[in-house]
């Protein structure tokens, strides 16, 4: 398959696609969404952080030394898989795989933390703080920051910690502190806040590396921006290998930033359907779930005006999902966007559908998911059922199943 | 209804300090937050705050966050909070609510603005709101009759302090520090600059918190603010108490030295 081999990552890539709406106002409001909701303490920070970044994407020197990076370190770019026997339970239709899987550290999460600890550099700073869920994009700040010489501290509930200790390794094993966060629900919104508070305590020499597409702005564009190169990739495979357009894109969504990652390159192709898939737990009725777009409500949280899942005072409902990426009560205010604008839908997907998923892919094509990814790959079987074998649905594989092994064992009794 | 601008004018003209102190509603209990904001006032408190408690208290340190969620755990609803306002104004304090924005927003900011007016709020003061953010709620509190604090902060460069000053109606609230809530061991040397400064864009008072948990501290911070606002040094006092009664005496004890402190 030939590839974007050769190419410059440009700041087109970086960029959004002249679409009304797409990129952030200067308030930076997608819409309604999005803004800035944060202590005045942080203003300071957060206009620095959109400065320099506005100028290094307009850097030739910076956008070569980060497409490098993603070249011979991340190892992009990642291949797309034709899964044929997968597709039997997709309704026959024909289902591509973006392969992020196989990036350096396992998941989509190495682009956004190579870009961020580049702008850290040019920042001027020197430690970096992250939050992190299911661990996945701790492990990729911790290897950034081992890559760049930066120091690291992870913030991580104490329930992740538990139900993710491989991941806690692997921090340490690469000079990260990883700081388990006891208070509120002990997972990945407890870790937000803590580093949040961190940042405001040490902002001087710290940079917050934000994980998602989520918090205030500039961060929901930056991990856009650095996630953005999933779709550009996968558009130009996919036109090379089917000749046109893919029906329908899927992906997870919990933050949202490996769904806006892929969707991003097509928001302006209006033939080709969106689709993201949130956590519905043990089910909506059940209220254990974490449906923010579907079954939440617009409030603020993390620093921006989003879906959140609250009660009928403000006050955040804790989430769950059988996957800790997804275990999160808010998204990121351009998924809101997508959603109320009508261009992107979003639907559940409950831990037994996610879970079915996962083990049919790992059945039938050889591939090990993240349970985060097995959601889109459960809505991608629903979707393909209702399209039929006429269908092409690209599908962000936006990570591996290792870090899982100990859900799965305990889920599938193995 | 006792308002800021009464307040400060008393204090200037007793040439000192202004105390303003702070407890979140529902804490200890829903009663005993009424009760401890009370003694405060007696002993000297010229401004109370009630916190709101919120589920996702970004900029509190742990003794803040650990009331808050006691005060979660008790029930407490914004109900809660407006009924503490009106018992707290009763013993002639101006009581301001202090919030993150989202249950304002939730509740429907209009309704909250007349709602606080209502029971006897003289204002809020909203840590997570900027000024690119406020317009609305300036208007409904302006509205309303009832004021709107911001915070600056030692990282504020001139123009930020001058756009968020501008906001602001009853005083100005300066961070003294870069960080959470929480008592520190000396008042951040940042302060008295960003005081400075802000007095610069301003002719509101200004009041410093952040950190301050002696008497000797508010004395200081007495020589160069208008007020000195105090929190987590009281939450402290309630959390380290065997029992409610003794809670009270230690809060009792503590607004006396601070109100010392601001006279001396």
């Amino acid at each position: 398959m030939t590839t974007a081999e050769g190419t410059l990552i440009t700041a087109a890539d970086l960029a959004g696609n002249g679409v009304a709406g797409d990129d952030p106002d200067a308030r930076g409001r997608f819409g309604v969404f999005g803004g800035r909701f944060v202590p005045e303490a942080l203003i300071p920070a957060l206009d620095e952080v959109a400065k320099v970044y506005q100028e290094a994407k307009a850097d030739v020197a910076f956008l070569r030394e980060f497409d490098h990076l993603l070249r011979t370190y991340a190892g992009r770019p990642t291949t797309i898989t034709e899964v044929r026997r997968f597709s039997e339970v997709a309704g026959g239709a024909r289902v591509l795989l973006k392969r992020e899987d196989l990036t350096h550290t396992g998941a989509h999460k190495i682009n956004n933390v190579l870009g961020q600890a580049l702008l850290t550099k040019r920042l001027g700073k020197t430690r970096v703080i992250a939050e992190t869920g299911a661990g996945q994009h701790g492990v990729a700040t911790a290897t950034a920051c081992a890559l760049m010489g930066l120091e690291c501290v992870i913030y991580m509930g104490e329930v992740d910690c538990e139900r993710q200790a491989l991941n806690v390794a692997r921090m340490k094993l690469l000079g990260a502190r990883v700081v388990p966060v006891g208070n509120g629900s002990r997972t990945l919104k407890d870790a937000i806040n803590e580093a949040f508070r961190d940042w405001v305590t040490n902002v001087d020499n710290t940079h917050y590396l934000f994980g998602t597409v989520a918090g205030p702005h500039p961060f929901p564009e930056i991990v856009r921006d650095f996630a953005r190169i999933i779709g550009v990739e996968a558009r130009r495979q996919v036109l090379e290998l089917t000749g046109r357009l893919p029906d329908a894109v899927t992906a997870a969504v919990g933050g949202g930033s490996n769904a806006i990652g892929i969707f991003h390159a097509f928001i302006g192709d209006e033939g080709v359907a969106l689709h993201g898939y949130e956590a519905a737990g043990h089910g909506v009725e059940s209220g254990r779930h974490a449906l923010t777009l579907t079954e939440g409500s617009i409030g603020v949280l993390h620093g921006s005006r989003t879906y959140v899942l609250q009660d009928d005072e403000g006050q955040t409902i804790e989430s769950h999902s059988i996957s800790a990426g997804l275990d999160y009560p808010g998204v990121g205010p351009e998924h809101a966007w997508l959603k109320d604008s009508g261009r992107a839908s979003y639907h559940g997907i409950t831990d037994a559908e996610a879970m079915e998923a996962f083990s049919i892919l790992a059945r039938t094509e050889g591939i090990i998911p993240a349970i985060e990814s097995a959601h889109a790959l459960a809505g991608t079987m629903k979707l393909g059922r209702e399209l039929g074998p006429e269908a092409t649905i690209l599908v962000n594989l936006s990570g591996r199943g290792d870090k899982d092994m100990g859900t799965a064992m305990k889920y599938f009794n193995l | 209804m006792t308002t800021l601008q009464t307040v400060f004018e008393k204090a200037r003209a007793d040439k000192r300090a202004a105390l303003i102190g702070y407890l979140p509603a529902g804490f200890p209990t829903k009663d005993g937050a009424v009760a401890a904001a009370t003694a405060m006032v007696e002993a000297g408190c010229d401004v109370i705050e009630i916190g709101l408690p919120y589920s996702d208290p970004l900029m509190d340190g742990p003794t803040i966050q650990d009331a808050v969620h006691r005060a979660l755990l008790n029930g407490t609803r914004i109900a809660d909070v407006l009924r503490t306002v009106e018992a707290v104004a009763k013993s002639g304090a101006a009581v301001l609510v202090m919030t993150y924005w989202n249950p304002i927003d939730r509740y429907g900011a209009e309704r909250f603005a007349r709602d606080l007016a209502s029971a006897g709020g003289t204002g809020t003061i909203t840590p997570d709101l900027t000024p690119e953010e406020a317009g609305p709620w300036r208007e409904f509190s302006a509205a309303a009759g009832i004021d709107t604090v911001f915070l600056v902060a030692p990282s504020s460069p001139n123009e930020r302090i001058k756009a968020v000053a501008d906001c602001c109606t009853g005083f100005v609230y300066a961070a003294s520090l870069m960080g959470v809530t929480g008592a520190r061991a000396s008042v951040s040397v940042a302060a008295e600059g960003l005081v400075k400064r802000s007095r610069a864009h301003t002719d509101l008072p200004v009041c410093v918190g952040l950190g301050v948990g002696t008497g000797a501290q508010a004395a200081e911070v007495a020589g160069y603010a208008d007020g000195v606002i105090v929190g987590s040094a009281f939450i402290r006092r309630l959390l380290d108490a065997p029992d409610e009664a003794s809670g009270l005496t230690a809060v009792r004890e503590l607004a006396s030295e601070m109100a010392a402190g601001v006279r001396s």
